[in-house]
């Protein structure tokens, strides 16, 4: 049982790259923190870097009211679950769990115990003498978090755990490893590029973007008021609608308090409906249909706005500018080339500062 | 699955083989089916007559005490250089495995002394430790010791052991740290979270997965030892004193080429080719056993 607090967290290597720039927050006691972010944010080091694998080279990082800078990984009693599993691949499965126990000095009798235990939660029993090489993908994931269990740590930490996985079996191992998670109640850590991961899976959602946090908080919460432009592209999928607020836009928000400071506007293509109607104070696109996707539950519509456009500087998921995504449930909708309008309600807007770094009004 | 390929031209796939069955056929078979011939016959001495004399030659090689003098100095040098050129190659590439920065420097320098020749080598050990003559040799005396391979039988041995597991060192580091390299980095990072300190990591984790490097290096070092640490044995010692460092290969080559007596060294050559067998086809059988994957 355990909280970890990271204060001012940075990152520097020896060629001058700041790999992470001063990074606060805290996970609670028992709590599952997602870290989320673009390939190269730096999330994985931040995690190794609270591990043990990594130096740190400023701030403190505080495991259970205790500062492990200095600490080996052995001993901070936390345990890590691999993207590649990293396996022992001449051990059994059972040797795999009970290698980290025979480290410490544990009883035999006691090991058996705890390896039949995590076995038995894991649905291992029939595998326990076999090699990590006879395993499927989705057996060896289960052995690593065996092997994590058994270890009973203050601290679970997981580096990308599922992307090695089909897609499948990725949603079933995800809720999986959230039940798990629940009934140990051991503060988790984890790591993904994933944002339908990220979103599933965490009590606090920590955003992360070039070694910064740029949003902490509550999964719905991020979704629902992402704080910067990079956010509201990144969570949520297919990403936020983002146009510069310029003339007719900005002539349409005319009346909301918002638009004087705001020089970006977001709208998430599932806030939009297909009407000729206009709402008070929303925001009506005309647009061209360029290309439908239909996956039965749901349509998606992309089209281009029949004014031209200036694109919104660039950030990663973001569309190419002009075009805009609407999505709408049900298989039915327009056709290729036709004229349609998407209206969204004024409470559906997301106003940004022209730079994108801050969210204006609530 | 493994999957065959179909040559639709009947002589391609032979022509493919043949180059490298040419090569056998010639440079091993060729050789290797003469000596047992030769090992069944006797030559006079001026070498104009060859006489079959059936097994003569083995029963006069088995009945000479110094051949099993040869056999168990062998024994003792082919352990001694494998033992010491695969442990200390062993330790070194776990050093340069480490995050220096120096490393690349130390791989080039680990690695030089495999380019020089076997002979070379030796010339260079022998001068090193000549007791008159030796810059090492001379600072030896000084401190009391009476240090003269020359003369003295285990001085020698000493001498043509450190010249053999120099010269072998570059090779078996080159593949240990390659096999270390190949190591996943995550497995040992995982090891070191489940709290093995680094001695115990090596023993238990780094070391089973290095296995099948070290049993290549066992066969490819055995073979050393065995045949070609004839030069440096020729250029330190010549196989003395009173044949103290006269392995089974080098007594082939004084025998035949010193001695003059081609039957008595083709049957030790042939007796040496079955040792030489056996002891891979023993590594195979058993220690490949043990191996990992």
């Amino acid at each position: 049982m355990a909280n970890v607090t990271l204060r001012n967290v940075r990152k520097t290597y020896l060629g001058g790259f700041e790999a992470i720039k001063g990074i606060d927050f805290e996970v609670g006691d028992g709590q599952f923190c997602v870290l989320v972010g673009p390939s190269g944010c730096g999330k994985s080091t931040l995690l190794r870097m609270v591990a043990g694998l990594e130096t740190i080279t400023g701030g403190e990082i505080d495991i259970g009211g205790r500062v492990v800078n200095q600490i080996e990984p052995a001993d901070r009693d936390i345990a890590m679950v691999f993207q590649n599993y990293a396996l022992y691949p001449h051990m059994s499965v059972y040797n795999n769990m009970a290698y980290g126990l025979r480290n410490r000095g544990m009883a035999e009798g006691e090991i058996k115990t705890r390896v039949g235990e995590a076995a038995r939660i894991l649905e291992l029993g029939a595998m326990l003498e076999r090699k990590p090489r006879q395993l499927s993908g989705g057996q060896r994931q289960r052995v690593a978090m065996g092997r994590a269990i058994v270890r009973q740590p203050k601290v679970f930490l997981f580096d990308e755990p599922l992307s090695n996985l089909d897609a499948k079996l990725r949603i079933a191992m995800r809720v999986e490893i959230r039940k798990l998670q629940r009934r140990l109640s051991t503060t988790s850590i984890y790591v993904t590029h994933d944002q339908l991961e990220a979103m599933t899976l965490a009590d606090i959602l920590v955003v992360m973007n070039g070694g910064q946090v740029e949003q902490i908080g509550n999964p719905l919460e991020i979704y629902q008021k992402p704080a910067t432009t990079f956010v509201a592209s990144f969570i949520g999928a297919p990403p936020m609608n983002l146009m510069p607020l310029r003339s007719e836009l900005k002539s349409q928000l005319a009346g909301d308090a918002r638009a004087g400071e705001a020089g970006i506007i977001g709208i998430r293509p599932e806030d939009f409906v297909i009407s000729n109607q206009t709402v008070s104070g929303g925001v009506a696109l005309g647009l061209t249909v360029e290309a439908i996707e239909r996956v039965g539950a749901e349509t998606f519509i992309y089209g281009t706005r029949q004014q031209e456009m200036q694109g919104v500087a660039a950030t990663p998921g973001e569309l190419p500018p002009g075009e805009i995504i609407v999505r709408i449930p049900g298989a039915v909708g327009p056709s290729i080339g036709e004229r349609i309008r998407a209206v969204a309600a004024p409470d559906k807007l997301h106003l940004f500062t022209a730079d994108g770094r801050k969210r204006v009004g609530g | 699955m493994e999957k065959s390929i179909v040559f639709n031209n009947r002589l391609l796939p032979y022509m493919l083989l043949l180059p490298q069955l040419v090569i056998t056929v010639v440079f091993f078979y060729w050789p290797a089916s003469q000596a047992i011939w030769q090992s069944f016959l006797r030559e006079d001495a001026f070498g104009l007559v060859s006489e079959f004399v059936g097994l003569e030659n083995y029963q006069a090689l088995f009945a000479q005490p110094e051949y099993y003098r040869s056999m168990l100095t062998t024994v003792i040098f082919s352990t001694l250089v494998a033992a010491l050129s695969l442990s200390i190659a062993l330790l070194f590439a776990t050093q340069a495995d480490k995050n220096l920065k120096a490393a690349p420097a130390y791989k080039t320098l680990m690695i030089w002394p495999y380019a020089v020749a076997p002979a070379v080598a030796g010339v260079l050990w022998f001068f090193m430790f000549q007791p008159s003559l030796g810059m090492l040799a001379r600072p030896l005396r000084g401190m009391g010791l009476d240090w003269n391979p020359l003369l003295n039988e285990n001085h020698a041995m000493m001498l043509v052991v450190m010249a053999s597991v120099w010269k072998q060192i570059s090779y078996n580091f080159l593949f240990f740290l390659a096999g270390l390299q190949s190591i996943p980095k995550s497995v040992i990072e995982a090891s070191a979270i489940d709290g093995a300190r680094p001695v115990r990591r090596f023993w238990t984790i780094i070391f089973p997965l290095l296995s099948p490097t070290t049993f290549f290096l066992l066969v490819v070092n055995v073979v050393y030892v065995f045949f070609d640490t004839f030069g440096i044995i020729d250029a330190v010692t010549g196989g003395g004193p009173a044949g103290a460092t006269t392995t089974m290969v080098y007594k082939v080559y004084a025998d035949g080429r010193l001695g003059g007596d081609l039957g008595g060294s083709a049957a030790q050559s042939v007796v040496l080719m079955v040792i030489v067998i056996a002891l891979t086809a023993i590594q195979f059988r058993y220690v490949e056993r043990k191996v990992q994957y």
